[in-house]
């Protein structure tokens, strides 16, 4: 019995070494369910073009990658929101610098069910909805139907700036927390009473089957849509945001060359491939000066 | 007298019924898993790397990482486990502290699978410094699997008849060399038939590893033991529940589902053939 | 010099023995340290009383866990609902009616069912059990606290019926006797005679089922829609402690408030758990000193 052991335990070693890879190599991403796509397909491209070089993209959250890069746990942290006063304190504390860069432009999007009537709906209104303060769709034009509400959890960027921009207070105890962006639109897909927030790059697949609600920054001004890459780009579509990557200093060697190949033509062909859209002329200046690259 | 009988009937009835319930829910649960799975085992799914942000490809890496993980567990769970009933079994006597040991053993099997991950957090990757690795999780599986391991391998003493160790004591052995020649060797097969059970349903936990080593996406096989690794239990988790495109893989959940109740079951055939082989050999 | 091999040898299992309990005092032990800090910013009052639990409030954090209490009891209360009838009816068929080849193929699939991991089941729970509590009752989907229930029942039922056969089958055979000499049915011996005399045996066994329907993670984490609110029915979403440690933990830098709490969370678990299980066992011992 101890020889079966010993052989299983001798094969799966000698599997492992079989890949002649140095742990060191591989450049660990972790972050944002929003970004995991879009990084994931960078990094393959990437890994296509360069051979010899590995990279691991993970998601679990903006909180989740944050928390990572504050822990030493990896090289790039994919946040869809910004670093808070707290965080950046805990990373000097341990010894961290986090520098931020810009790789994508998203127009968060709200969507709503194919059947429900309700596709326009003001800063406002989102805001109480999603506070639980309006509850049924009647209240806002609709039928009447009380409201369902798909979200995000805590370790959300979208979540977090969802709520920053938006709510100004805290969500409503009763949304559904799912845990990704997915999960929220094939929650909505089959809910007619719902209503949800995902990133852009995951309505493209899907907006035969969802309503993407267009969004007035107040009432009287113009709705406008976030797959209108005009509006997003000029910030007039009021939920725009930048898709940051987080790292540990300036960045060096492996990190640095895939930051940059993120932020040529080509990444940026990807990003706007995936239903993202490209960084603005004022992030490029941001970038340069925070990480040296553009 | 026949109202004593239809009530007996009825009674009895009741009983089967309760039971084909639970068997149709072993039912249920085997076919769905089976007849939805099946159709995307093939030899690439079970060679491959995954691709494509994991929509295509193969599962590989989470069957090397949950057997790798495993042998970790076994490495620390048989010789504590072993030990620990060897010495309640041949040397305790009936006193406080045994009560207490056995208390013990009871209540770890009760601690929520959550909690071990919490002192696997702490202890194995933070304060010993292993980080999220193979060794953080296969030794927080390790502590998870001892009662079983525990409790297998008294079993497995308490058949050894007594008049074996008597007689290797009648002869003049001590205590040790009577049990290292009369009783190690006729109950290292229940022993073992009984870890590998334990270490089976360490295969199919997800909680430990969780935060001491499971990884999302690796795109090579764990080149040591103190680096993160995929497993399937944890990829079946994250399939479900955390993918970008959770309804593309939903057929890769089920693939997934059915090799890891697959492998758990065979560990389980393993043991009970293991069992019957060693039991046989001793015979002759 | 062979006694003092010996004694060394006894020494190491001796020591090999007690390290189970130093493991089960160091889990102890570890949530209490990890958790006190907490407790700096945290009252108690609020930790234990308040049922809003939200670390990461745009207002103000709180960190209150009556509603994760609640739906860790609702889940288990359902599970319990629907697991212990089941499982004892099938325990007594299996020791009292079934016949043998019968029970050749029911003790394999208790067995295989103990087998099935926790993640497969949360698998079911979404894909098979979700849908179609959503299509029976008419709801927008199926992750609630009955899905929850539901699911762990059947995790526990290997547990209650292996147990409450054990105990069934150690009924001495001269009660089962003498009350078939007095005219009595097979059915009426085993309602008024067996189960009675088996029910402490039966009732260590519900208790140890519902240990583990309280601490399991996987299962409701992935069923139960997950949502913070104090739960309201069966049919709404719920968090258990178990989940919100299994959600929160991968988010939090170590070593801050949030993290100190999820600690404590995991702490009031292990009483928990430790306490039912205590329980069972206390049953168990009297109930061994009444057969005897």
């Amino acid at each position: 019995m101890r020889r079966y052991l010993g052989i299983l335990a001798v094969a799966s070693m000698f599997l492992a070494s079989a890949v002649n890879v140095n742990a060191q190599d591989m450049l660990q991403i972790k972050g944002s369910d929003t970004l995991i796509n879009l990084v994931q397909r960078l990094a393959e491209e990437y890994m296509e073009k360069n051979p010899g070089k590995y990279i691991a993209v993970t998601g679990g959250g903006s909180g989740t990658g944050i928390a990572a890069l504050i822990n030493g746990k990896c090289d790039i942290a994919n946040a869809s929101r910004l670093m808070k006063p707290k965080e950046i304190t805990q990373a000097n504390e341990r010894g961290a610098d986090p520098k931020r860069v810009v790789i994508a432009m998203d127009g968060l999007s709200v969507i709503t069910n194919l059947k429900n009537s309700v596709t326009k709906l003001t800063k406002d209104e989102i805001g109480k909805i999603f506070r639980g303060e309006i509850t049924n769709w009647k209240e806002v034009g609709g039928t009447d139907m009380a409201i369902t509400l798909y979200g995000r959890q805590s370790n959300s960027g979208t979540f977090v700036f969802f709520r920053d921009a938006i709510l100004k207070g805290d969500y409503s105890q009763k949304m559904n927390r799912m845990n990704g962006n997915a999960q929220i639109v094939e929650a909505i897909k089959q809910d007619m009473s719902g209503i949800g927030y995902v990133g852009v790059g995951y309505v493209k697949d899907a907006s035969s089957q969802l309503n993407v609600v267009k969004v007035a920054s107040s009432p009287g001004a113009d709705y406008t849509s976030p797959l209108n890459s005009n509006d997003v780009k000029s910030g007039k579509y009021p939920l725009a945001r930048p898709l940051n990557q987080y790292v540990n200093g300036s960045p060096k060697g492996a990190t640095r060359d895939f930051i940059a190949f993120e932020l040529s033509p080509e990444g940026q062909k990807i990003i706007e491939q995936e239903g993202f859209f490209p960084i603005p002329d004022e992030y490029r200046d941001f970038n340069r000066k925070s990480v040296g690259l553009e | 007298m026949k109202q004593k009988q239809f009530t007996q009937i009825l009674g009895f009835n009741f009983l089967r019924m309760c039971m084909f319930i639970v068997i149709a829910a072993l039912v249920v649960i085997l076919y769905d898993i089976t007849s939805k799975g099946i159709g995307k085992i093939n030899w690439e799914f079970l060679t491959a790397m995954p691709r494509k942000g994991m929509t295509e490809g193969g599962i590989f890496p989470a069957i090397v990482g949950t057997v790798m993980v495993t042998v970790i567990t076994a490495i620390l769970s048989i010789p504590l486990g072993m030990g620990c009933a060897i010495y309640l079994n041949e040397y305790a006597r009936d006193n406080k502290i045994t009560r207490i040991i056995r208390m013990s053993i009871r209540n770890l099997s009760g601690v929520p699978s959550i909690v071990y991950g919490l002192f696997g957090v702490v202890i194995f990757v933070q304060l010993m410094h292993l980080g999220t690795s193979i060794l953080s999780a296969g030794f927080t599986l390790g502590l998870m699997t001892l009662p079983w391991t525990i409790t297998a391998s008294e079993e497995a003493l308490k058949n050894v008849p007594n008049s074996y160790r008597e007689g290797a004591l009648a002869l003049g052995a001590t205590k040790w060399q009577s049990i290292k020649t009369n009783v190690l060797p006729y109950s290292i097969s229940g022993m073992l038939t009984g870890t590998i059970l334990g270490l089976a349903r360490a295969a199919g936990e997800t909680a430990p590893i969780l935060f001491t080593g499971a990884a999302f996406y690796l795109p090579f096989l764990p080149k040591s033991l103190s680096s993160q690794f995929m497993a399937l239990p944890y990829h079946l988790y994250i399939m479900a529940t955390q993918h970008h495109a959770i309804a593309k893989v939903r057929p890769i959940a089920y693939g997934t589902a059915l090799v890891l109740i697959t492998v758990v079951f065979l560990m389980n055939l393993f043991a009970v053939i293991l069992r019957y082989n060693l039991r046989k050999h001793k015979m002759e | 010099m062979i006694k003092f091999k010996e004694k060394l040898i006894h020494g190491i299992f001796f020591f090999n023995g007690l390290l189970v309990v130093i493991v089960l005092l160091g889990i102890f032990a570890l949530l209490v340290f990890t958790s006190i800090p907490a407790f700096k910013e945290i009252s108690l009052r609020e930790f234990l009383f308040n049922s809003n639990w939200n670390p990461t409030s745009y207002v103000k954090s709180s960190y209150g866990i009556v509603a994760m209490l609640v739906s860790t009891f609702m889940v288990t209360l359902g599970a319990l609902l629907i697991a212990v009838p089941l499982g004892i009816g099938t325990a007594a068929y299996l020791s009292d009616v079934a016949s043998t080849r019968v029970r050749e193929i029911a003790k394999p699939t208790v067995e295989i069912l103990a087998g099935i991991p926790s993640v497969v089941i949360g698998f079911l729970g979404i894909v098979l059990v979700g849908p179609f509590i959503a299509k029976v009752f008419n709801l927008h989907n199926g992750l609630n606290a009955l899905n929850g229930s539901i699911l762990l029942a059947v995790m526990a039922l290997p547990t209650i019926i292996s147990l409450s056969e054990d105990a069934l089958k150690s009924v001495p055979k001269s009660y089962e006797e003498a009350s078939l000499a007095l005219g009595a049915t097979h059915w009426q011996t085993l309602v008024r005679v067996k189960l009675p005399a088996a029910l402490s045996g039966i009732i260590a066994a519900c208790m140890l089922g519902m240990g583990r329907a309280i601490g399991e993670t996987m299962t409701v984490l992935m069923a139960t829609g997950c949502a913070p609110a104090m739960p309201e029915s069966f049919l709404g979403a719920v968090r258990t402690m178990t989940s919100s440690i299994a959600i929160e933990l991968g988010e939090v830098p170590y070593n801050t408030t949030h993290y100190y709490a999820l600690f404590g969370i995991g702490l009031v678990l292990f009483i928990i758990t430790f306490l039912v299980n205590m329980s069972a066992d206390i049953i168990l011992h009297r109930y061994q000193k009444v057969a005897k």
